[in-house]
C-alpha cells in the first residue's frame, strides 16, 4: 500500500482512547502510563521485546485484563466494572490469539456461528450465510464442515479471523498472529491481514512481521519495559530510530 | 541347493515362512495363547465337575426354586423365610441397584460441587475441600463403611428420643423415618399431567430451536420447561382435590410404624459410597476444568459471550468430554464396592446369593457364579451406556 492509500481511510473519528493508562501484577508494574489513540481506518503495530506488556496492553482493550488507573475509551465508552459497558465493548472489538483458540468441539462453521446467534441474536440461516462469506474471504469455505482439529495451522488462524470478522467488529485486535505457525504458512495469514487493512478496518497488530508493518501500519509502536518508548510513522520508524533501545531491538530483530 | 530341500519338504517350509513373517507371527501367536487359554478353563471345568461327582454332587441350579428360610430386612418386593432363593436374589439384585443408584447420583453431585469449590478463590472453602478430597481418597472405603455405620448406630438417640428435625421426619439409630406418600385413586391424574407436561416440554425445546433458526429470538427454555414439569402436576394435584395422602411414622412401643423408613445400613452405605467416591469425582471434575485451557475462556469472552453462556457453550461440552472416560470407572468402581455391604449387614447380592444362600445350601460354584454374572452384566451395561455416550461426544482432529 502507498502512504497515500494508506492515510485515506482514516478518519478523525476516535476509536480507542488510552489516557495515563497504569497496570499492575501484584507489585510488578506491567503498564506504565499508556498513552495511545487510535482513530477510525488506522492500523498499528506495535513490536517490542518478549515480556515488555505488549499483550497485556491490547488486552487491556477489550477488558480480558483490568487495568488499574487511568482511562480507557471504546468508540465512547468507558471501560469500567460495568458489566454492560464491557460486553457492548467486546461485541464491537475483535480479538485474534497467538494460539488461535478455536473451539475444538465445534465445526469450523459453528465456530463462527456461534457468537453471532447468541450474542446478536441472529437466526441461523443468516449467521450461516455471513460466515460462508467471511469464510470466502479468508479462503477456506471448503473447510466449513471440518473440526479445528483436522485443519493445518494456517488454515486455523484463518479460521479464527473469520470468526471475529462474523461479529462485524469495528477494531480487530492481533495478538502475534504469526508466530506460532510455520514458516510457510505465515504468507496465507499475513495476507489475508493485509486485506483487511486495505477493506479500511481499524486494526492494532502486535506482530514483529516488519514487512507487514511497512506495508500496512500508519504507526509503529515501539514497547520496553511496559512503556511505549517510541512512536513513528513507519518509514520514519525503521530508517530513523530514535531510542536507543529501539536501535537496539530494530538490529535484533532484523539480523536473522 | 538341492540337499535342503530333501531336509524341510513344502509344508514345514510354508510353515516356517509364515513364523519368520513379522505380520503372520503376531496372528499366530495370538491363536496359540488363545487355544491354551480354552484348553486351561476346560481342564478346570472337568477337574471340578469329576471332583464333585466323587463327591456324589452335581452342578445344577434347581436349588434356586427351594424356599430360603431367611429374613432380608430390607425387600422393597414382597419377600418373607418362605420365598425362594430365586426370590432372595432379585431381592439382593434391587438392593445392589438401589445403593449403587443412589450413590452415583450422589456422588455424581458431592463430586460436582467439592471439585468446583475446591478452584474457589476463597482460601477456607478451597483447603476445607482439600481436605475432604483427601481423607475421602486416602482411608480405604471399607473402613469408611464401617465408620458411617457406627456413626448412625452410636451417635443417633433411640427411637423413643428420636431428633424430629421437621414434622414426620424421625433420626433414630433404627433408621431415618419419614412421611411416605400414599396415593388415591384420583392420584392418576398427576401422572397424566406429567407426562403431559413433559411432552409439551419436548416439543417447546424444538419449537425454541426453529424460532431461533428463523427469526434469531431465544426463548429461556430451561426455566419455561422446568416450570412446566413442576407446574402442571402440582395445578392437576390441587384440582383433583390433593388426591396424595401422607402416612406419617408413629412410635409404637420401641419403634416407629407406618411412614417411609431408611434402614441405618442402607444409610451408612450410601452415605459411605457416596462420601469415597465424590473425592475421587472432585478430583476429576477439578481437573476436567482446568484442562479445558484458559484461552477458550478468552476467545469465547472477547467474542461477546456472557460468561454464563461460555460455561454452557464453550467449556462444560469440552469438561465433560474429558471427564467421561474416568467417571466411567468411578461408577464400575462405586458398583463393585457396594458388594462391602455385607460388613454391616446390608442384604445386597453378595450377602443374598452369595452369602447366606450358599452357606445354607453348599453350592458354592453355583452361588457364585449367578454372582459373578450379575455384577459383569451390571458393569457392561454402564459401560456400555457411557462409552456410548462417550463416542458420541468424542472430539474430531486433534
Ligand atoms: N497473569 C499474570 N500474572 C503475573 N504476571 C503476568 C501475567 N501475565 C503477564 N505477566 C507478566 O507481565 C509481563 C508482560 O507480559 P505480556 O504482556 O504477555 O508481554 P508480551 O506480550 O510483551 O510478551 C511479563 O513479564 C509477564 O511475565
Ligand atoms: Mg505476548
Amino acid at each position: 500500500m502507498s502512504a497515500q492509500e494508506k492515510s485515506m481511510s482514516v478518519s478523525d473519528e476516535m476509536m480507542i482512547e488510552m489516557n495515563g493508562v497504569h497496570k499492575w501484577y501484584g507489585q510488578f508494574h506491567v503498564l506504565k502510563n499508556i498513552n495511545l489513540t487510535v482513530k477510525r481506518g488506522e492500523r498499528i503495530v506495535i513490536c517490542g521485546p518478549s515480556g515488555s506488556g505488549k499483550s497485556t496492553l491490547i488486552r487491556c482493550i477489550n477488558r480480558l485484563e483490568e487495568h488499574q488507573q487511568g482511562e480507557i475509551i471504546v468508540e465512547g465508552t468507558e471501560l469500567t466494572g460495568n458489566l454492560k459497558h464491557i460486553e457492548q465493548i467486546r461485541r464491537e472489538v475483535g480479538m485474534v490469539f497467538q494460539h488461535f483458540n478455536l473451539f475444538p468441539h465445534l465445526t469450523v462453521m459453528e465456530n463462527c456461528t456461534l457468537a453471532p446467534i447468541w450474542v446478536r441474536h441472529m437466526p441461523k440461516q443468516e449467521a450461516e450465510e455471513l460466515a460462508m462469506n467471511y469464510l470466502r474471504q479468508v479462503k477456506i469455505p471448503e473447510q466449513a464442515e471440518k473440526f479445528p482439529g483436522q485443519l493445518s495451522g494456517g488454515q486455523q488462524q484463518r479460521a479464527a479471523i473469520a470468526r471475529s470478522l462474523c461479529m462485524r467488529p469495528k477494531v480487530m485486535l492481533f495478538d502475534e498472529p504469526t508466530s506460532a505457525l510455520d514458516p510457510e504458512m505465515i504468507k496465507e495469514v499475513l495476507d489475508i491481514m493485509i486485506e483487511l487493512a486495505r477493506d479500511g478496518m481499524t486494526m492494532i497488530c502486535v506482530t514483529h512481521e516488519m514487512g507487514f508493518a511497512k506495508t500496512v501500519a500508519n504507526r509503529v509502536i515501539f514497547m520496553d519495559g511496559g512503556e511505549i518508548i517510541e512512536q513513528n510513522e513507519p518509514e520514519e520508524f525503521f530508517a530513523n530510530p530514535k531510542n536507543e533501545r529501539t536501535q537496539l531491538f530494530l538490529s535484533q530483530i532484523l539480523q536473522h | 541347493m538341492t540337499g535342503e530341500t530333501t531336509v524341510f519338504p513344502n509344508p514345514l517350509r510354508w510353515a516356517l515362512g509364515l513364523w519368520r513373517d513379522q505380520k503372520h507371527r503376531g496372528t499366530i501367536i495370538q491363536i496359540m495363547a488363545l487355544v491354551a487359554l480354552l484348553l486351561f478353563i476346560g481342564i478346570i471345568i472337568r477337574n471340578t465337575a469329576i471332583n464333585l461327582q466323587a463327591l456324589g454332587l452335581e452342578i445344577g441350579y434347581d436349588f434356586l426354586t427351594e424356599p430360603a428360610n431367611y429374613d432380608i430386612n430390607q425387600h422393597l418386593i414382597d419377600y418373607n423365610s418362605l420365598s425362594s432363593h430365586l426370590r432372595a436374589t432379585v431381592v439382593g439384585i434391587i438392593n445392589t441397584a438401589l445403593v449403587s443408584v443412589c450413590g452415583i447420583i450422589l456422588a455424581t453431585v458431592i463430586g460436582l460441587f467439592a471439585g468446583i469449590l475446591r478452584l474457589s478463590k476463597n482460601w477456607l472453602v478451597s483447603r476445607i475441600m482439600y481436605a475432604y478430597v483427601e481423607f475421602g481418597r486416602n482411608v480405604p472405603v471399607l473402613l469408611q463403611i464401617l465408620l458411617f455405620h457406627a456413626l448412625i448406630i452410636h451417635t443417633l438417640p433411640h427411637p423413643r428420643a428420636s431428633l424430629s428435625p421437621m414434622d414426620g421426619v424421625f433420626l433414630s439409630n433404627r433408621g431415618f423415618y419419614v412421611p411416605q406418600p400414599v396415593l388415591e385413586p384420583a392420584a392418576w391424574a398427576i401422572l397424566a399431567a406429567l407426562v403431559i407436561a413433559v411432552a409439551a416440554a419436548w416439543w417447546f425445546a424444538g419449537h425454541a430451536k426453529r424460532v431461533q433458526e428463523n427469526t434469531g429470538r431465544h426463548y429461556p427454555v430451561f426455566t419455561i420447561n422446568l416450570a412446566l414439569i413442576i407446574g402442571l402436576p402440582l395445578l392437576a394435584f390441587f384440582l383433583a382435590g390433593r388426591p396424595i395422602g401422607l402416612d406419617f411414622p408413629q412410635l409404637k412401643g420401641f419403634n416407629y410404624q407406618g411412614g417411609m423408613v431408611l434402614r441405618p445400613e442402607f444409610t451408612a452405605l450410601w452415605f459411605a459410597l457416596s462420601f469415597y467416591a465424590g473425592a475421587y469425582i472432585a478430583e476429576l471434575v477439578r481437573a476436567g476444568i482446568l484442562a479445558i485451557s484458559r484461552g477458550q475462556t478468552e476467545a469465547a469472552y472477547s467474542l461477546g459471550l456472557r460468561p454464563n453462556w461460555t460455561m454452557r457453550l464453550v467449556i462444560l461440552p469440552q469438561a465433560m468430554r474429558v471427564m467421561v472416560p474416568p467417571l466411567i470407572s468411578q461408577y464400575l468402581g462405586l458398583i463393585k464396592d457396594s458388594s462391602l455391604a455385607i460388613v454391616i449387614g446390608y442384604m445386597d447380592i453378595v450377602a443374598t446369593i452369595g452369602g447366606i444362600s450358599l452357606n445354607q445350601t453348599g453350592r458354592a460354584l453355583e452361588c457364585m457364579s449367578i454372582t459373578l454374572f450379575i455384577y459383569l452384566g451390571i458393569s457392561l451395561g454402564v459401560s456400555t451406556v457411557m462409552n456410548w455416550y462417550n463416542r458420541r461426544v468424542a472430539l474430531v482432529g486433534s
